[in-house]
Formats: C-alpha cells, structure tokens, sequence
C-alpha cells in the first residue's frame, strides 16, 4: 500500500477510492498527526457508512507549498480514539464526525454540536429523539461576569446565529457561537438530487458564493467524469469569480465603514459592490452570476460587445477605487478605529487551520489559486496579498489589495480571452472514485469532496465552506476586546452561516 | 478636506429614479417566467419531465400550470421545453398578494393590491420591517441589503429595517424555514405588535426553493403566518422588492403584468 501522500491526488484529479490508504485507527492517528506536523493541512476530514454498521472516516490534507493533496482513512464502529489533543485544527470536523456519523471521538475536549441535527450519514439507525435545543454553553462562574446573548434574529439584515460572550464589564472574556439555524441538509440533497437540481443547490450553498461553490461542484463533477473544459470556459469561470470577489470585498470594505460610522466610503464601497453585482447580471442573467457555470463549461458566452463594456466598467471602477479607499485608509480615526481590534495572532490560525484573508492578514499566505492551481490559475497568476496585524485594519488591508490585484486581473483577462467552445458534453461519473476540488472563494479556501460507489452514484458528498474554518477564529479572536466592537469584529471576518450549516 | 470634496463631487447621485424609472435591465435578464401555449405540442409533456424546479405545477383541473413562486430563474427551466414554450421575460414586476397570483396558464401575475385604508393610514407613509432569515442561502438577505444602498435607497419611500420585532411593523421572511429556526421565527412572528404584515421574498420563502424535499425543511412559510406579500425570484432583484413594496403601500397604479410597461 502507497502512503496517503504517493497517491497522485491533486486538485480536481480524481483517483480510485481502493487506492487510498486503509489503516488501522491507531496508525491512520499517527499518518494525519505526522502529517499536520510536517506542515500538512486538514482540508476535509469526514465518515461515510461502510458495511456493518461500521463508519469509514476519510482525511484530506493539502501540502500548500508543493501544492500536493493526500488521502488516508480507517474504519471505526462506535468510538474511537480523538486526533484534536494531538492536532487542533482537527477539532470542528471531529465535531462534526460525532454529530453527523454518530461516532464520538473519544478524549475531544469540546464535543458539542455544530448544527444540531439528527446524524444524517449515520452506519446505524439513530436511537431515540435527537433534542436540538442541547448546547452545553461554557459560563463563568463569577458574580462580576454577565452574559450577553445575541441571536439568532439579528439586529440588521444578517443571517441567523447565536453569539453568547461572558463578560466582564464592557470586556469580553470568552465568545461561544451556536450555529445551525441555516441548516438545510444541502449534502444529502448534493448526493441524492439529479444533476440539474444539484447544480442549483450547490449555487445555493451560501448565496454570496455561487461562482465560488457553484465552480467547486462543476469541478468536482467534471473530475470524475473526465470532462475536460476549454480553455475558454475556463477563463470565463476565472473571471467570473473574481468578479464575485470584488463585489463581495467592496461591501465588506462598505460594511466595515459603516461599523465605525465612516458614511462616505459605506456609501461609495455599496454602489460600486452593485456596479460588479449588475456586470454578473450582464454576463450570466443574474446578480450573483447563477446559471453561469453548469458541469462541462458556462452557459454563457462573453461576447466581444461584452468585453468592451466590462472592460470601461472595469477601469473607471479601478479609477474610482483608488481615491476612496486612500480617503478611508488614510483617516486617522478610520486607523484608529480598526487598528488593534479583533487580533487573531499568528499561531493562533496555524493552529485552528484559518484559511482565506482572515489568514493572509496573519502572514499566512494561503491562497488555492496559488498553492493548487486550477483552471486559468494555472496559467494567470494573481498575486497573494498579506498582512500582518491579525486585527480588522489587516483584514481590511488584505480585502483592498485584492479589490486592486482582481480588477488588473480581469481586466487584463478580458483582452486575451481563448477562442473556442464554451460547453463540453459531461458523461456519468466514473464508479469508486475520490475527487477533491479546492477553489479559492472570496472568504477562502472552498473544498467538495465527491465519493462515487460501484455504480458510479455518488455515495458521499462532502462540502467544506471557509467559514467552517475560520467560525472559531472570530471566537478566538474576541476575548479582551470590547463587546460593542463585537460587529465590528464579526464584520471584518465575515463569515457565512449558510455555508457553514449547509 | 478638498480631497473629501473632490470626490463627494465625483460620485454625483447615483440614486435610482424609480419609480418614475431606473428599470433597465440587459438582454440576459431572467425576469418573470411566460408559457406560449401555442408552441404546446398536444401530448407532449416533454417540460414536466425535464423540470429541475416546481415552476410547472398541476392546475385545478389537473393541467399543467406556471408557478413563479416556485421558479428558480435557472437556464433549465426555460430549456425543459424543447418547443420554446417556457421564456424568460425581462419583466421585474412579480410581486403579488395571494399565492394564487403567482399560479397562470401563460405565467401572467395579478401585480399586489394596495393594503385597505385603515392599513395604509397606518403604514402607507412609515414602514418598519424585521428581517428573518430561516433556512436560506443568504442570497435574498443579499438583495435586501442592496435595498438600502445609494441607488435603491428605500428608505426615501419611508421604509426601514428595525433592531427589534417590537419596534416592528411586520416581518419579512426569507428561507425556507429550516428546522432549527422554526421556534425562533414564530416569537419574531408574535412579538411584532398587531395588525402586522408579513413580507415572504423569494423562492425559498414562497415554496421551499431548492431545498424543497430536505427533511431539515418546511416548505417556505408555515400556512399559518398570512403572508400579505409574496416576492419570486431566487434571489429577487431588489427592483421586483421595491416594486411589490410600493404596490403594497399603494404608491404604484394598479396593473397586471398582461398591462405591458409604459
């Protein structure tokens, strides 16, 4: 048997399932512990039902630097042995396991749920009635400590979440985040639905990211189906996600403006969010690009029309950017206001296993368009941007770096699009597979996981959001600031809750 | 300071003229779905078939129906049919005020009536709205957001988005209602003071969307929380929002979508 990192797995390549690695639990602990320790990265870990009522967890990691993934697994029953104690960043999917399989990872020091639901890919049937109210909440036990409580209706337009902070006086000590309330089942119905409807669940995972998920789930489907797209499709998916980058950092620069009360550049960073917005609707019929990318290709053609026009939008975009975001930045009360809030320290991520621009702002320069290059990332490189702070004013600083990199980007891509077909005919997926896509969404790295069976259905279908990373970086994050920074701090990250409860 | 002003200057008004217009949208605009029953071969159920959504939905008498209400704007639902029956239109103007509405043999809508007097006396100049998202995508809390952006601006009409469901008018629903949110949107739901209106936007909302099916669930709004507003679209496009508002609140002559625009 071949280690998990000899198994030719790559980004969007599928290989047979009975190639990877089947170990005992105790030397599958060892694999994935070494592995973290050598600079590999979980990028997915999760159970499937195998026969007699056994459960078969599988752990995808990533080697940014060599841009290598690897695959290994073992076969548990009721319990087993935890990995969190040895390897942090494995603690949310142990979670998880539990909750989903039904298999407790013994020795977790945080076994609580994370959407709270009956498990659902389960080798045994469920015994008794599942409560969803359960979330044992940590609470400090102090006469001079107060709970506030916020959620799951929020004060603004913001999706449902429970936030519950111990703190002291005006200070945060601890953040615990219940999530859960956006829970749909979206992986049952990505295994189960027929092709056409699937395509549109997965363009409803988290309805900011339909380019970013809605191209992971093509991927992923077209790997196993050995379509291979034109280097036209290709571009335009390219483009089209940048475009959907762009749109969604200008509101959260807006957004962040509008937290400290900074009007002009919330006003200005909202339009031209819309300005991107309407360019999707142009090329694709809708606002967030749904019904442009469909297993085999787009549906849509740029048209050279089309191009001019983006193009002019583009640049008096960029000529318009420039302006308001050095009128913001370069406020010192803006500075003030964003500057040492919400730190994330660096080995704080490397530990929790941050991914996107919560990690660039920690020096953590992860990138899927750099480390696994896909599609016209292959060939058409966008700088990483970083920072280092850790704080919002990081966070903040990574998002207008890559608003200024994205637009030179499809700018330049729009002058040189290929010629060619925008579609390719996509066949049925190959039977006992494994196939990993990464992409990288504007919040970070975007993982689906595909497991086919002997008929070539799929058997497991594993999504893993940004936001399923990086929730527990915003609570590490907190402590020792002031809870009315909490939007603020919650702003700057963020984060997606549909895409996290899926 | 001449900085600021510069380009305060630079960024003129970019608010919307609409009502009075601003509703252009381009050629591949997905709005309100037609049937040319023309095309309909007899016999031919070709489009049932091939249908990723529950825009085709079975009459009174058994017949094939559209339902804008189910539809999710794809590419697919206009491809089921392979006679060109099923379009898409470039019409926004989609909101209606019983579910009923949304349901027609050719996929024309009876636009929303005004609220009656007394309910427009109260909230035709001011209205205070809460949002509840229950199981969505977060693409329809996108687009309402957008609502109160520069260019839409919603609140020159007097419309705003509250803190609290006490300060509240009415509800707007978003989601198919998922099972964990269910008990929190029937307290939102009864702790807004009454008479209170109740807004359903977008597919999810409407019909379950396209998690239709999924045990985690319902379909979009339980039947009993009345809906006065119902919003198609996936997500809807902040004009076919703004739209059903202000019909709504009766500050758009009455029409049907068969009356064409202007």
């Amino acid at each position: 048997m071949s280690g998990f990192d000899q198994l030719g797995l790559r980004n969007r390549r599928a290989i047979p399932l009975a190639s990877v690695p089947r170990e005992p639990v105790e030397a599958f602990r060892r694999t994935v512990v070494a592995a973290v320790g050598r600079g590999w990265r979980l990028a997915a870990f999760f159970g499937f039902p195998e026969a007699h009522g056994s459960t078969r967890l599988l752990a995808i990691l990533a080697q940014d630097e060599r841009g290598e993934l690897g695959a290994t697994s073992t076969v548990v029953t009721e319990r087993y042995p935890a990995l969190t104690p040895e390897c942090p960043e494995a603690h949310y999917f142990e979670r998880e396991i539990a909750e989903q399989c039904g298999v407790i990872p013994d020795g977790h020091p945080e076994l609580k749920p994370v959407r709270r639901h009956p498990p659902d890919h389960s080798a045994r049937p469920p015994a008794g009635t599942f409560d969803r109210e359960r979330f044992p909440f940590v609470q400090i036990a102090s006469g001079e400590v107060h709970e506030v409580a916020v959620g799951p209706v929020h004060a603004g337009i913001i999706e449902p979440g429970h936030f519950r902070h111990q703190a002291y006086g005006e200070e945060v000590l601890h953040l615990e985040i219940m999530l859960g309330y956006q829970h749909r089942g979206v992986e049952r119905l990505l295994a189960t639905l027929g092709r056409d409807r699937a395509m549109l669940v997965a363009e409803s995972i988290a309805g900011d990211t339909v380019i970013g998920h809605g191209g992971a789930h093509a991927s992923v489907i077209e790997a196993l189906a050995r379509a291979r797209k034109t280097p036209r499709a290709q571009a335009i998916r390219g483009i089209a996600l940048e475009v959907e980058r762009l749109a969604n950092h200008l509101g959260d620069l807006g957004a962040i403006a509008g937290d400290i009360a900074y009007q002009p550049a919330a006003a200005y960073f909202g339009r031209m969010r819309g300005e991107c917005l309407n360019l999707l609707m142009t090329l694709s019929g809708n606002r967030y690009g749904r019904g442009l990318i469909r297993p085999g290709g787009v549906l849509f053609d740029i048209t050279p029309s089309m191009v001019a026009e983006a193009v002019d939008r583009l640049q008096r975009l960029r000529d318009e950017f420039a302006p308001v975001a050095a009128l913001m930045f370069g406020n010192a009360s803006v500075q003030a206001r964003l500057e040492g809030v919400g730190t994330l320290r660096r080995p704080q991520c490397l530990r929790l296993g941050v991914v996107g621009p919560p990690a660039r702002a920690c020096e953590v320069p992860r990138d899927v368009r750099h480390d696994h290059p896909y599609g016209l990332f292959r060939f058409a490189h966008i700088p990483v941007a970083t920072a280092w702070a850790g704080d919002v004013l990081a966070r903040a600083l990574v998002r207008r770096l890559e608003i200024q990199r994205s637009l030179d980007f499809v700018i330049e891509q729009l002058g040189m699009l290929p010629r060619g077909a925008i579609q390719v005919p996509c066949g049925p997926l190959r039977p006992a597979e494994l196939a990993v896509s990464l992409s990288e969404g504007w919040r970070g790295e975007i993982a689906h996981v595909v497991v086919t069976d002997d008929t070539g259905a799929i058997r497991r279908y594993k999504v893993v959001d940004p936001s399923f990373h990086n929730w527990s970086a915003l609570a590490a994050a907190m402590p020792g600031n002031q809870i009315s920074d909490f939007p603020l701090c919650n702003k700057s990250f963020n984060l997606s809750y549909a895409g996290h409860d899926l | 300071m001449l900085e600021f002003l510069r380009i305060r200057w630079r960024q003129g008004i970019r608010t919307s003229p609409f009502p009075a217009g601003g509703a252009e949208f381009p050629e591949r605009f997905r709005g309100r779905p037609t049937r040319d029953q023309t095309r309909c071969r007899d016999g031919c159920a070709t489009c049932q078939a091939a249908m990723p959504s529950g825009l085709l939905a079975p009459g009174p008498g058994g017949e094939a129906r559209l339902d804008a209400g189910a539809c999710l704007f794809a590419p697919e639902e206009a491809a089921a049919c392979p006679h060109g029956a099923i379009a898409f239109t470039r019409d926004y103007r989609m909101a209606a005020s019983d579910r009923e509405a949304l349901r027609s043999a050719d996929g024309e809508i009876r636009l929303a009536a005004a609220l009656d007097e007394r309910m427009r006396r109260l909230f035709g100049r001011s209205l205070r709205l809460r949002s509840v998202a229950a199981g969505s995508c977060n693409g329809c809390e996108a687009e309402l957001v957008a609502l109160g952006n520069v260019v839409f601006d919603l609140a020159r009409f007097g419309v705003q988005f509250v803190a609290s469901p006490r300060h509240a008018d009415g509800i707007v629903i978003t989601g198919a209602v998922s099972v964990n949110m269910r008990s929190a949107l029937y307290d939102t739901y009864h702790a807004v003071p009454e008479p209170r209106l109740v807004i359903a936007v977008g597919a999810c909302a409407i019909n379950g969307g396209p998690f239709r099916g999924s045990p985690e669930v319902g379909h979009g709004v339980p039947p009993d929380i009345p809906v006065d507003l119902w919003v198609p679209g996936c997500p809807p496009h902040p004009l076919t929002m703004l739209d059903g508002l202000l019909r709504l609140l009766g500050r758009l002559e009455p029409t049907a979508t068969a009356d064409r625009i202007g």
